[in-house]
Order: structure tokens, then sequence, then C-alpha cells
């Protein structure tokens, strides 16, 4: 009791502790909110960027309110792509007689003023392809478009299938947010396959989290019953089982991780199985660790009483070796869990991670935004929010360590 | 005083080396002895001299690297688990340092339910059980109802010790093999532990082997008396000719170390 009122006072832990419970919180609220299935396609395309969709029908067809607020015109530069505009620098240096200083520094506001002002649509270029003529005449049209105040006429299909128009929409029309019934937030925006990211997150973390906990649990299991096993019993099963946790240390537990979980198959690779895989890999530090720690409790007074009194060696395991170095086991387990979870996403960026489509995990999150090049087209909300709750799940986890490695080994308190 | 108890716990050429290669350690060289029944054995001997190591290699908690120990006249064996836990029946330790003697997370009541449990099973009534331990902790000057439910971190070092006397009370074992079972209590406590070992032999009439570094209370308390150095017996018998008359120089400067209240002190030799 008293030990664990301690651990609630090192700061560290307690910060670990908190970042970890609401990322747990998070997986278990969230998906209790927004109901709709994590791998549900939103949207049609790819990569749509964070924000709040409003349905464009319910817009017109919404009850306009006339607001007399200045319109901004900076859209009319947004709705111009980076090609347009670096096609309307290359014709205001050429044809428009102006400077290259004064047309680079530009912003597409004073651009389109320049373009305006210089451009005369009826006039022929000297030396310009017909097509770039033709192009210059459309993208003079659309500007012209955007940036007239003319009312915009929606119209409707009557039975003789003539254009019939049904309303207008003034440029001071404003529709109220709250009367439109379709609108959906994408708080993270959509990912390669349409979905929505923030709810294909949380759905990862849980699978994540659930990997790492599986991992950790059969790494520790594994670990602690081997190191047990050799630390108290020594001799040649201490010879043997260090012999086996040598083989498996040399080997680096990637490659091996790698090997196995290419030789297990596409097919056969679940959640589980990878998470089994971690595991089985991962366990050589715990064993060395616990082993070290039970050989100099063996030789303890009060093993020895125990020996004594006629205990069986399984009885001295579980009670007089056990609770000393169960301190050291949590921490060892809390470090196998972020290292599982680790573990997962760097299969999962090498294609080896769980073959699923029903399933995200963080790393096939990865994955998918790697394939899909979203670090090379800026669609940073694809692998962006991955990496960072990757890097909270295992920050936390690590200052929890830390945190707890203070409170049981006192020489390392600041 | 007689040497005509029957052999209880003899050895011959028994040896213990720590370490492999260059950095061997002989902790018991080659050591003989002949412990009698009912006697009082005294070991002493300065820190490092293999005390301890023979102590645990007499209770079988450590293996020999070399020699042989009989118990009751015939050889020792102690290989499996039972014909261990048949042996500790007979032999029992208190160990040096009541602190590290209990295991920190059980209850000290514990200790001495696990003593009943492998003396006279675990059939027995609660109840009894229960008058059991009362009974062996009024023994040693204990209130059975201040103990239950305690943690030994709540217990002085003097109760704790005492507490293992009356394990051993419990036990009834044929040797006790005491490891410095003073060493770690104030003067006061360490002749109340005396008083009751000594208490304990009379009432269930055991070997008990006494190790010590102190001589003075070896031949208070002893009928024979082995001095070890490095290792080895460099003189052992009757604790009266031993620690009267010492013939090895080792011996000698034990007894010129005892710290004397009249007199001068010989600090030459320290």
């Amino acid at each position: 009791m008293n030990t664990i009122r301690q651990v609630f006072r090192s700061a560290k832990f307690v910060t670990g502790f908190v970042i970890f419970i609401a990322i747990i919180l998070l997986t278990i609220l969230f998906p209790l909110f927004i109901t709709y299935d994590p791998l549900d396609v939103v949207g049609n395309g790819n990569f749509y960027p964070p924000g709040t969709y409003i349905s464009q029908k319910d817009t017109i067809k919404a009850n306009p309110y006339e607001l007399r607020i200045a319109l901004k015109q900076s859209n009319v530069g947004d709705s111009l792509k980076t090609d347009e505009l670096d096609k309307i620098k290359e014709w205001l240096t050429q044809y428009g007689g102006m400077g290259k200083s004064e047309v680079q520094d530009a912003d597409a506001e004073s651009l389109i003023v320049m373009w305006t002002d210089k451009y005369n649509p009826s006039k022929r270029f000297r030396g310009m392809l017909a097509s770039e003529q033709k192009y210059y005449k459309r993208l003079n049209q659309k500007l012209t478009e955007l940036l007239t105040d003319k009312d915009i006429i929606i119209a409707e299909q009557d039975e003789n299938n003539e254009l019939k128009e049904k309303s207008k929409v003034k440029s001071s029309d404003f529709v109220n947010l709250k009367e439109i019934s379709n609108k959906r937030t994408l708080v993270l925006g959509t990912d390669n396959f349409g979905r929505d990211v923030l709810r294909e997150l949380v759905s990862a973390t849980t699978t994540s989290l659930r990997i790492g906990l599986i991992a950790g649990v059969v790494a520790t299991a594994i670990g602690l019953t081997l190191g047990l096993l050799a630390g108290y019993l020594g001799g040649f099963i201490d010879d043997l089982i260090l012999f086996i946790t040598n083989l498996f240390t040399v080997i680096p537990s990637f490659v091996l991780l790698i090997l196995i979980s290419y030789s297990v198959g596409q097919k056969q690779r679940g959640v589980g199985l990878v998470a089994l895989i971690i595991g089985i890999t991962s366990w050589t530090w715990t064993t060395r660790a616990v082993r070290s720690q039970v050989i100099s409790l063996r030789n303890r007074d009060h093993v020895n009483l125990s020996k004594l009194s006629g205990h069986s060696s399984f009885k001295i395991i579980m009670t007089d070796i056990l609770p000393y170095i169960a301190s050291y086991v949590v921490m060892a387990f809390i470090l196998q869990v972020s290292s599982g979870i680790l573990s997962e996403a760097q299969l999962s960026m090498l294609g080896l991670g769980p073959a699923t489509t029903s399933t995200a995990t963080l790393g096939l999150m990865m994955n998918w935004a790697m394939l899909y090049s979203a670090h090379l087209n800026g669609s940073w909300w694809a692998y962006f929010p991955v990496l960072f709750m990757i890097a909270m799940i295992s920050f936390s986890l690590n200052l929890m360590n830390t945190g707890l490695d203070q409170v049981f080994n006192p020489q390392l308190r600041d | 005083m007689s040497e005509l108890g029957a052999s209880c716990l003899s050895g011959r050429g028994v040896t213990k080396v720590f370490g492999i290669g260059k950095t061997v350690t002989v902790a018991v060289d080659h050591v003989d002895f002949d412990f009698r029944e009912g006697q009082i054995i005294s070991i002493v001997g300065e820190s490092g001299s293999g005390k301890t190591t023979f102590s645990k290699m007499l209770l079988g908690l450590i293996s020999m690297t070399e020699g042989e120990i009989s118990f009751q006249g015939k050889p020792r064996v102690l290989k499996t688990c039972a014909q261990k836990r048949k042996y500790w029946k007979d032999i029992q330790a208190i160990f040096q340092d009541p602190f590290a003697s209990y295991n920190s997370f059980r209850k000290v009541d514990s200790v001495l339910l696990d003593c009943i449990n492998m003396r006279d099973g675990k059939a027995l009534p609660q109840k009894k059980k229960e008058e059991m331990m009362t009974e062996a902790c009024s023994f040693v000057n204990l209130k059975y109802e201040e103990l239950t439910n305690k943690y030994p971190f709540e217990l002085s070092g003097g109760q704790m010790q005492r507490l293992m006397i009356a394990r051993i009370f419990l036990l009834k074992p044929k040797i006790l093999l005491a490891d410095e079972p003073t060493s770690m209590v104030d003067a006061c406590s360490r002749a109340t532990i005396l008083d009751m070992l000594l208490k304990l032999r009379s009432e269930v009439n055991m070997t008990i082997i006494f190790i010590t570094h102190d001589i003075g209370l070896a031949y208070y308390v002893s009928d024979q008396v082995y001095i070890m150095e490095h290792g080895k017996f460099v003189e052992r018998g009757n604790a009266e000719n031993v620690i009267l008359h010492p013939q090895a120089e080792y011996t000698k400067r034990l007894i010129s170390d005892v710290p004397k209240i009249y007199g001068n002190w010989d600090l030459t030799t320290v």
C-alpha cells in the first residue's frame, strides 16, 4: 500500500499515467459517441484535408439570409492553383512589361489586380502558341467569373428538358450552418481510401494497444518463467536456458521478427499472431534481468529458512522470490508493451504486419500513408497524427517506467 | 562434557571451493569433524574463516565440492527433495541476521504455521495450531496475539530472533545450527536469547552447533570447541582445555583479542 502511494507521488509516473489513461479513455469513450465503422469509406477520393464538410445542395436549398458584411476577395486567389498563378506571373513578365522582381514577390491578390489591368483578351500575342493563347483566355474567363459580383442563377430542368430559373444566389446571401442537416466534420480529414482518419486512428490505437499488451504478456511470461527457473534452479537447467537466451540475443530480434512474419505467410498473419510473434522474439532481456535478480535472491536467509521449512521449489519461487522482483517485472512488462507497439509499427511499415483490411493498426496506417505517398503530396493528416499517437503511447509508458524505477531504486531519485 | 553420546553428525574431508580457474577461493578446506549427540559444539573463527559456508554445508543448503557427511552414523544422501525435506526435520537453523531471515511480504505468524504444517501435517484443526503457536510464543516470552497480522518490519530484532527460537521449539529438531544468533542484537537481548537456547536444549535434548566469533561466548556455553582458521580446524577439543590451555597460535590470538573490562587492552595483535 505504502509503495503504491509512493508511486503515485512520483511526478514522472503520474504524468505518464495520466497521458496513458487519457489515451485508454479515448479508445474506450470515442467509439461510444462516434458509432460508425472505423473503416467506413467516407470520401470518394483520397486525402481530403481536415475540415467541416457541408452538403452543397443543402446550402443552396437552405434559407438565405442577407448579411451586410464586407466580403473577402481573397478567396479568388485561393481558388487559383499554384500553376495558374505561375502562368500569370510568366505572362506578366513576358507580355505585361512588369519587372521580374515585382512579380515574383507579389501575392495572389495583387497579381490579379495587375492581370485585370494589363490583359486584353482580344489581343493576340506574338510568339505564343495557339494553345497557350487559348489557355490564357480560359484563365481570364475564370478570373472574371470569380471576380464578378453577378448573382448565380440556379436552374432546374422541367419536363421539356428546358432550364427554368429556380432561384438566385446573391453575393450577400448567407446560410446558417445550424440549418444544414448534412454535414460531417473530419477533424483529421480522410486517408487514401477515403476513411475518416480520426475514427480510424482511435480504432488503430485500440488494436495497437492490444497488440502491445499481448506481446508484453507473452514476452514477460516467457522471460519471467525462464528467468525464474534458470536463476533458482541453477546448474544444467541454468546453462541450457542461458544458452537458448544467448542464442536469441545474438540474433537481432527484429531480423528474427521479419523472418518469422515472412514465413508465416500473408494470409495467416492476423493481429493476434503478429502480437504473438513479437512476444516470442522479445523475451530475452527479461530472462537475463530476472535471472540475475533471482540469483542474488536465492541465497538470502529467508529463502534458506523457507527451504528448511520444507517448502517446495515452486512455493519458494512464488512466495519468497517473486514478490521481491515484482516491481522489476512490472517495469519490464511496461517496457515490453511499449516496444511491442513500436515493433508492430516497424513491421507494418515494411508490409509484414497484420495482413488485414478489416482492422487498422497504427503501423498499418503508416504503411498505407506511405504507400500512397502522403508524405510527398503534403497530406500530413494521414501520417502525422499516427506518429504522434505512437510517440505519446511510448512516451507515457516510458515515463511511467522511469517513475517506477525512481521509486523502487532510491539511488536514481533526483 | 561427556564423549559418550553417539555420533550425530560427522564429516570427512569436507571441502567447498568457490570460483573457477584463477579466482578460486577455498572456503572450507578438507575438514574432519565428529559431533556427538546432546552436546553444544562451538565453531569459533573470525569473519571470512569459512564458518557460515561450513554451516550451510551441514544444513545441506549448498553442495560440497569434496568429502562426505554422515548423519547418525549413516552417509547423508540429499539427492531428492523428499530426502532433503526428511533431513530438515532433523536439523534446523537460526540465522545470523533476523532482519534478513523473514520474508517481508508475509506475516510473521506464517513462519510458525509453516513449522506446524511441516512437523505435524496440515490436517491439524485450526484451534490446535493456534494453541501450539501460543505455547511456542509464550516459551520465548512473546504474546501470540500481538504477533498475528504483523509484518516483519513491525518487530524488533530481538523479537524476531526470539520468534526464530519459537520456531525451533515447534520443530524440535535433533540438531540446531545456530549461526551467530546473537551478533545482530543488543547485549540485553543476547543474554535472553542465549538463555532461551539453553532452556530449549534442556527441554528437547538436542545437539546445538553454535557458530560464533566470540570465544568468550563459546567458553560460556559449549562442551566442545572447534577453532576455524582459513577453512581449517586448527584446534579442537574440550571447551575448557582449548580455551584455558590453547595450543594453536590462532587460538591464543583469538583469546587475547577478547576485550577485557578490567585491565589494559592489548591492541598489538589486532
